[in-house]
Order: structure tokens, then C-alpha cells, then sequence
């Protein structure tokens, strides 16, 4: 392969702007689409340089990506693009993690360097095609003052400007090496951009650049990186948040011989070895006393109960969410249906467990910290006010990702602080790994939450009034405060997915009533979706059943003015041959979503063992509209990751939470999906002339599939997530 | 000190005869392709070959080794010419990767004791090996593929 990602990917910005300043007299105004403006500029060693690609005089072109590459893909398709639209050739084009810099390479979304919420190619599609497309006349223009020639004359095929009058051909490299560029770029707009059917590369399948170094084991991880003198720091975390050690007995744990500190941290006790087993030993020989918080106290088998309670009670003022029309409609329904829902905490469980290594000099005011994140300058930050310097005096290397999830994006980048603080007491670079049990037992959770929903349904079947109000704690609150306070202190992470775009539900209200209790939390691939999903799907399908109308029809009803919505339900109505009558207790259930605006509709086959419980999937299809295809094989295969991911969550993971201590502890309490639990899945990308919208988060949307299958099979409709076993049966008996 | 073969080549580690094969690999020969996942042997992120058979790493001590033939992903080919390397390029199995090693080791350790597993005999080995990204379908298609290709 030709494209590579570098290891230790980013270079800080200090190092682009030297490369400005070496540059000068050759720069020229390159206006960049994306943050502010930023200038580009040929170098005198002749290769034709900006913020976001590098032309070389031997044609490699270097495209920089900001995007934390954790197998969704994007790393690549942001690279992609903008080859696409330099006309590039791929097969020279190299690929690195772009320099840390929110101002040039922050999300338009975010308006920082943040991958999440699905929305990489989504938000970057047209400000990167644009800045490629400024290049590419850059390109063209040199050619046609040199040859003398109209620039309209001239074209490009990979890599190569092309006169097709004339038969002469000069290379993007050829042009580096002698490109003058014009004090102000030729205007491009988004009529300029190539048209979709010239695309070379979007539409059709490229092999992510980080793959092949995931075949052979040289994918380099933080977990990976060593560097000389190094030591491994191992942490004992408050079991709640905001606790603190109150007595320590270090004794047992110093004896354990490779030991070399035991230190004391504002939030828990931190062990410094010379190898990892000995961290781990040491630190399980801890004995702490910790300080009594409110949270020590918290117990969520009974806090869901409460949270169910005040969801039911409308008395209390909510936070309005999504309203429309007037929910007092609901008095002229001729039938009206009730329910409350439940969902648990779900852990992210990626597979790396969270780890940092960082390299604090000895007078304390520099630091190089490695790390696996989806917010490279919000940890950056974290580790410069952890050690009171500034961020410049922070060097970052941004390493891929062992699996993210919404765990890797804290504004405390609490994993990486615990490698800053050990390699500042001890004097010397500190590798931190938590355990699987770290992992979990300091977990940072999708929040359990309770659900009260009313809707009531006119004789023909429409939807006249939908009520909805969700009960739980806020994550966005715990994960990033001053970001929840930003955004009008609203509940994002619980309430994303509770609206409803695509369906015609002209009076509803869809509110929020927060709860505050001190637990950890966190976004979890799809925040609010995956819950969200099984809790509305499954009341659709409430409401279709009360109008005894086939879930399929009932939702066409819903989008009957949205052609894309029944386009996806027609699709997947053939591929799961929905009118089938299946045999053997299985049943099919189905969902549909408008998430964030991409389309997608999912129909699960499962059978249930009546006598034990225990729902297997056997078939999942899926039909996604996530508007023009960048890399749909790619598309597929995070839909299928999502399914599985997400099947996990809704059928067998659960957190419980017991004086504010954490109960599980491993993958032997904490069942995630295995090969053996996975279902065939067949997915079907529709690629239609629309902007590219998220694909990362939305298969997670299966829950809805699922426990509308799961209804179907039994007859009896659960309505608390995980679908346990023993709540479906109780289910069964009720 | 415990000698063992490392991808072919003898080795000689000085550690305490409990340190776990895992993090020898990991830390002291520096072959970090070998993942850490969970400690206890049941996500299968440190899968390697002893003797031609997969095993835990992490469940492996130094002592038990002593004398035998180990394998990493790194030694499984020097260029991923092996044919289930071969096999998760051409299905683009990855996506984080952080366990695609051990799920690789497992999948070469099958095929060279069952050179054509059915699928059923496919999803009962790899049950062993948990892939939070949810990759199981693409390695089925993988192991089906370099059974096939060889």
C-alpha cells in the first residue's frame, strides 16, 4: 500500500507556522473554508503546500486529516474527498493526522477537533471539496501560463493536468516544482465543485489506510508506544465521583517489589512500577478509606423507580424538547394509549482499555502525552490545567483508537490527567493502563432512564396527540459542563432521538425533567438514539396494535410525505420479505429512524426460548439513506458494527450501580455480544442525491427492531432495556 | 531466566517466572501486536500460538513457556502473505483493529487443525474473541474466504 498513516500522527502547529514564516514571499492568500483564514504557500523546495495537502515534486500528495481515526472510516473519507475534488491519485496519496489546531481543523459542527456524533463527513464534505477545489486551479492556472493556453482548455485526470487540444499532459508533481500562485485564488463555488457523476473515488470503495496495519499488528495504539525510562502507573479511583482518599495504608502495596512510588491524587491513589502486573499488584493491595459523598449512598434499581415516578407525574415542570401543535388534542382522541419505559446503564466496552502515557519534564512546565481521543485539544487541554502550564507548552500525540464510543471525548480527559500527575511525581514518562475492572468499575455510562408516553389516535389511525417525557440524569452535564452550560444547560445526550422528524405527529410535546445524582456518564455510540429508539418504536407499535394496523402500514401513514422515509420501507418491506408469515414463534419487528437526517429502517427476526427467556436474533436487515454514498462499503460495515454493538445493549447489557459503587466487574458479568449471538445481517445502502449525512451512530437504532420482534414472537411487549430473560418472561406471564 | 522460541528466533527473558507471557511479549520484547484486553481469558485480544495451538497470553505464565514455540501476529508472516491475512484485507474485516490480532491468531490456529470449518464449527472457535465493533460477520466471510483461497 501507498498510503500510510503515521504512528505518532500529528505534528504540533508551531511546525506549519515555521514552515509559513520559511515561506514567505511565496505565500499567497488561500482562503480556507473551514475556521479561519489560513495561507498556503509554495515552498522554495518547489513543493505547493497548504494547510490541508502537500504536493511534492515527485506527485506524492500529503493530505491531512483531523478526524481520530476508531474504525468508523473517516480518517479516510475526509482524505478522500478532498482527493477527489484535487483530482489526486490516490494511489499517491498519503495520508496523516492533520496538526492540532481547532481554528483551521476544528469540526464545522463543533468548532473543535471532535469526532463524534456521526458528523465528520457530514460537516466537512463541502468546506474540504471546496479548499481541494481552489488547489486544483492552482494547478491549472500555472499549467496555462507556462503552455500558454486558456485555462478552460485544460483538464485533469488523476494527478495530471491534461490538454487534450494539444495532447500534453504535466503532472501535479512537474507543477509543484515551478507553481507561482496568485496573491488572491480564483473564486470557487459550490457550482464549480464536480459533478457526482465524474466522482472517482466517492461512490466507489477504497481500502482505509489504517487497515493493513491492522492485519499485521503494527496498528500503533497508546497502549503501544514506549519510550526510554519508562514506567507504568496503575490508579485506584474513588468509587464515586467526587469522593477522595481520606486514610491510605500504602504499606502492602510499596512492599510489591517493582514498586517505585504510591501517590497520593486528589481523586485516588496512584501506583508507579517498573512493570504493568506490578502496578496491578500494588494497587490492589490498596486499602482506602474514602470520603462519604451524596452519590455514596445511590442505588439504581431504586433511583429508576424514582425517576419512573416523576416521569409519570406531569405535574412537575419539564424542559421542553420538541413541541409542535397542541397536545391537548389528545381529549379528542378516540383512543388513547399509555406507557411507561425503562432503560438501564450501558457501558461503552471498547476494547482498549483506557490508557495514557505521558512524559512530564522535571521542572514540571512541559509535557508529551500520548493518547488514544476523539478531542485532541480538549485533552490537551486537561492535561495543561491538571499541570497548571499552558496548552502550547503540551505536545500531543493523537494515537488510534482502540474503540471510542462517546468514552474518549471528556472535557477532564480523566485518563490521560492520571499519566500527566504520575509522571510529574515520579520524575520520569509513566505509561497508565487501567484494568478491564478499571474500566468498568470507573465507567462513565449511558444514563438509565425512565419514559412516560401517551398518544391518542383519531378513528382513522392518525397520531392527534403525542406526549412524551423522559426522567434521567443529563451526560452532557458530567461529560463536559461547560459545553452543557453552552448550550443553554439543555439535555441533549437524553433527549437526542425522542423527536421525530420524518413522522406526521402534528400535536406533541417531548420534554425532559433532569435528575441529578452524581453518577458517572457519558455519550455512548448514538447518545439518546439506541434508547430513545426502543422506547418510541416500541410505542408506534403500541399504537399500530391498538388500531390493529401492520406496523409497515402504520408507519408508511407517519411518513406519507416524505418519499425518501417510504422509499426505505418499501426497500426493506421487499429484502425481509415483511409480509411472510413466520413459523416456529419467531416474529419480525421493525423500526424506522430519522436520525440527525439520515434515513434508516431496520427489521430483526427473533425466536424466543419460552421457557427460559432468552431472545436469539437470527436475521437483521437494514436500508440506510444517508444521502450521497462517500465509501458505502464502508457504510455497510458500520451499520453492521453498529447492529452488533447495539444488540448488546439491548438484549443483555446492563450496569447496576449499589451504594454508588459499580457492581460489575468483567466480560463475565458484562455480556457483550459474540460471534455466536450475531444474526445474518444484510444491509442495503441507498445512495440518493442528497448532502452525506452521519452513518457511524445509526444502526444503533436496532433496539426499536428488536423489542418490536421480540412483541411480536411473545405477544408480550417489554418495556425495560436490556430485554433480559427474566423480563421477558415476566412479560409472558403477565 | 526462561528461554522460549519467539517467532523462530530463541529468547531469553529475565523475569519473574509468574509474569504473564502477555505483557513479556508486550513490554519487554517489544511486540505490541499482542493486545491487552481484560486479564482473564475471555475476550481473546491476546491470542497467540504455543506449539502450533492458541492460547491466552494473559493466562500464560513465563514458567509455562519455558522451552516452547510461541507465536505473535508478527511472526505469523513477515508481509501479511498469510492466508488469513490475505483474507481480512480482501473483506476489510478492521475497524478500530484492537482485537483483529487475536482474532487473527485464532482464525490461523483453526484453519491449520481444519483446513475447511463449517460455519457452525467457524462461530463456536471465534466465540472466544470479543469484537466490540461488531466486526463477526466480515470474519466469518474472512475465515470462509481463506479457507477457500488458501
Amino acid at each position: 500500500m501507498n498510503q500510510h498513516i503515521k504512528a505518532s500522527g500529528h505534528r504540533t502547529a508551531i511546525n506549519r507556522r515555521e514552515a509559513l514564516a520559511a515561506a514567505a514571499g511565496l505565500t499567497f492568500s488561500f482562503l480556507l473554508p473551514v475556521g479561519k483564514d489560513e495561507s498556503a504557500f509554495g515552498q522554495p523546495s518547489g513543493a505547493m503546500r497548504t494547510a490541508w495537502l502537500t504536493i511534492r515534486q515527485d506527485g506524492v500528495v500529503t493530505i491531512v486529516s483531523p478526524a481520530a481515526e476508531m474504525g468508523q472510516g473517516s480518517r479516510t473519507s475526509l482524505a478522500l474527498i478532498i482527493a477527489e475534488e484535487l483530482d489526486a491519485d490516490w494511489k499517491r496519496v498519503q495520508v496523516e493526522m492533520s496538526p492540532l489546531d481547532d481554528a483551521i481543523y476544528g469540526n464545522p459542527r463543533y468548532k473543535i477537533m471532535y469526532t463524534a456524533g456521526s458528523a465528520s463527513v457530514p460537516t466537512y464534505f463541502t468546506p474540504l471539496r471546496l479548499h481541494a477545489a481552489r488547489a486544483r486551479r492552482v494547478l491549472i492556472d500555472n499549467v496555462a501560463e507556462k503552455w500558454g493556453v486558456p485555462a478552460a482548455e485544460l483538464a485533469t485526470e488523476p494527478g495530471v493536468v491534461v490538454h487534450k487540444l494539444s495532447g500534453r499532459r504535466m503532472t501535479y508533481g512537474e507543477i509543484a516544482s515551478f507553481a507561482r500562485v496568485p496573491a488572491v485564488l480564483p473564486a470557487v463555488t459550490e457550482a464549480d465543485l464536480k459533478p457526482a457523476a465524474d466522482f472517482r473515488y466517492i461512490g466507489k470503495d477504497v481500502l482505509r489506510v489504517d487497515v493493513p496495519s491492522k492485519v499485521d499488528g503494527s496498528a500503533q495504539y497508546a497502549i503501544d508506544v514506549q519510550v526510554p525510562g519508562m514506567l507504568y502507573g496503575s490508579v485506584l479511583r474513588a468509587p464515586v465521583e467526587s469522593s477522595s482518599p481520606n486514610e491510605v495504608d500504602k504499606q502492602a502495596a510499596s512492599q510489591i517489589p517493582g514498586v517505585v512510588d504510591v501517590v497520593t491524587l486528589p481523586y485516588g491513589i496512584g501506583i508507579v512500577a517498573r512493570t504493568p502486573e506490578a502496578a496491578f499488584a500494588a494497587k490492589a493491595k490498596l486499602k482506602v478509606k474514602w470520603s462519604a459523598v451524596p452519590g455514596s449512598t445511590f442505588n439504581s434499581v431504586e433511583a429508576l423507580e424514582r425517576y419512573a415516578e416523576r416521569a409519570k407525574d406531569l405535574t412537575v415542570e419539564g424542559k421542553v424538547w420538541d413541541k409542535a401543535g397542541d397536545v391537548g388534542a389528545m381529549s379528542q382522541a378516540k383512543t388513547t394509549v399509555e406507557a411507561v419505559y425503562r432503560t438501564d446503564y450501558a457501558y461503552h466496552a471498547q476494547m482498549e482499555p483506557l490508557n495514557a502515557l505521558a512524559s512530564v519534564s522535571g521542572s514540571g512546565d512541559t509535557a508529551e502525552v500520548w493518547c488514544g481521543t476523539q478531542a485532541p485539544t480538549i485533552a490537551r487541554a486537561a492535561v495543561a490545567r491538571a499541570l497548571n502550564i499552558g496548552p502550547d507548552k503540551v505536545v500531543l500525540h493523537a494515537m488510534l483508537l482502540g474503540g471510542g464510543f462517546g468514552r474518549r471525548g471528556h472535557y477532564d480527559a480523566e485518563y490521560v490527567v492520571d499519566a500527566a500527575l504520575l509522571s510529574r511525581a515520579a520524575k520520569a514518562p509513566v505509561k497508565v493502563i487501567w484494568t478491564r475492572e478499571d474500566d468498568i468499575h470507573n465507567g462513565r455510562f449511558r444514563p438509565m432512564t425512565a419514559h412516560y408516553l401517551k398518544a391518542g389516535l383519531a378513528a382513522d389511525g392518525q397520531v392527534m396527540a403525542w406526549r412524551h417525557r423522559v426522567c434521567s440524569e443529563e451526560a452532557l452535564a458530567f461529560q463536559d459542563s461547560p459545553r452543557f452550560k453552552s448550550r443553554n444547560e439543555r439535555a441533549i445526550f437524553s433527549m437526542l432521538g425522542t423527536e421525530q422528524p420524518s413522522y406526521d405527529l402534528p400535536n406533541r410535546l417531548i420534554d425532559h425533567v433532569r435528575q441529578v445524582d452524581g453518577m458517572r456518564l457519558s455519550s455512548m455510540r448514538g447518545t439518546g438514539n439506541p434508547p430513545n429508539a426502543f422506547v418510541t418504536e416500541s410505542f408506534i407499535d403500541e399504537l399500530a396494535h391498538a388500531h390493529k394496523a401492520d406496523p409497515m402500514e402504520f408507519r408508511r401513514g407517519l411518513v406519507a410525505k416524505v418519499p425518501r422515509a417510504l422509499a426505505v420501507l418499501d426497500t426493506l418491506s421487499g429484502m425481509s420479505q415483511w409480509q411472510r408469515k413466520r413459523s416456529d414463534g419467531r416474529g419480525l419487528g421493525l423500526c424506522f429512524r430519522n436520525e440527525d437526517g439520515t434515513l434508516i429502517g431496520m427489521v430483526a427476526e427473533v425466536s424466543v426460548d419460552r421457557k427460559t427467556g432468552v431472545v436469539k436474533v437470527a436475521n437483521v436487515w437494514a436500508v440506510i439513506d444517508a444521502g450521497l454514498a462517500v465509501q458505502p462499503d464502508n457504510i455497510a460495515a458500520q451499520i453492521e458494527g453498529a447492529i452488533v454493538y447495539t444488540m448488546g445493549a439491548a438484549l443483555s447489557e446492563r450496569v447496576t450501580i449499589a451504594n454508588g459503587t459499580v457492581e460489575q466487574s468483567n466480560f463475565y458479568d458484562y455480556n457483550v455480544p459474540r460471534m455466536s449471538d450475531v444474526p445474518a445481517i444484510e444491509v442495503k445502502v441507498l445512495s440518493t442525491a442528497n448532502p452525506p449525512s452521519g452513518i457511524g451512530e445509526m444502526g444503533g437504532n436496532v433496539t426499536g427492531a428488536i423489542a418490536n420482534a421480540v412483541a411480536a414472537a411473545t405477544g408480550a411487549r417489554v418495556r425495560h432495556m436490556p430485554l433480559t430473560p427474566e423480563r421477558v418472561l415476566s412479560a409472558m406471564r403477565a | 531466566m526462561v528461554e522460549f522460541k519467539l517467532n523462530g528466533k530463541p529468547v531469553n527473558v529475565d523475569a519473574g517466572e509468574d509474569a504473564r507471557l502477555l505483557w513479556i511479549v508486550r513490554e519487554n520484547l517489544k511486540l505490541t501486536g499482542t493486545k491487552y484486553g481484560c486479564g482473564t481469558g475471555l475476550c481473546g485480544a491476546c491470542m497467540v500460538h504455543v506449539d502450533g495451538k492458541r492460547a491466552f497470553s494473559c493466562q500464560l505464565s513465563l514458567s509455562e513457556v519455558a522451552g516452547k514455540a510461541v507465536t505473535t501476529i508478527e511472526g505469523l508472516s513477515p508481509d501479511r502473505s498469510h492466508p488469513v491475512q490475505k483474507a481480512w484485507l480482501a473483506e476489510r474485516v478492521p475497524q478500530c483493529g484492537y482485537c483483529q490480532s487475536g482474532q487473527i491468531m485464532s482464525a490461523a490456529a483453526l484453519l491449520a487443525e481444519t483446513p475447511h470449518p463449517s460455519r457452525d464449527k467457524i462461530v463456536e472457535h471465534m466465540s472466544t474473541n470479543i469484537c466490540r465493533c461488531g466486526t463477526y460477520p466480515r470474519i466469518v466471510r474472512a475465515i470462509e474466504r481463506a479457507a477457500r483461497e488458501g
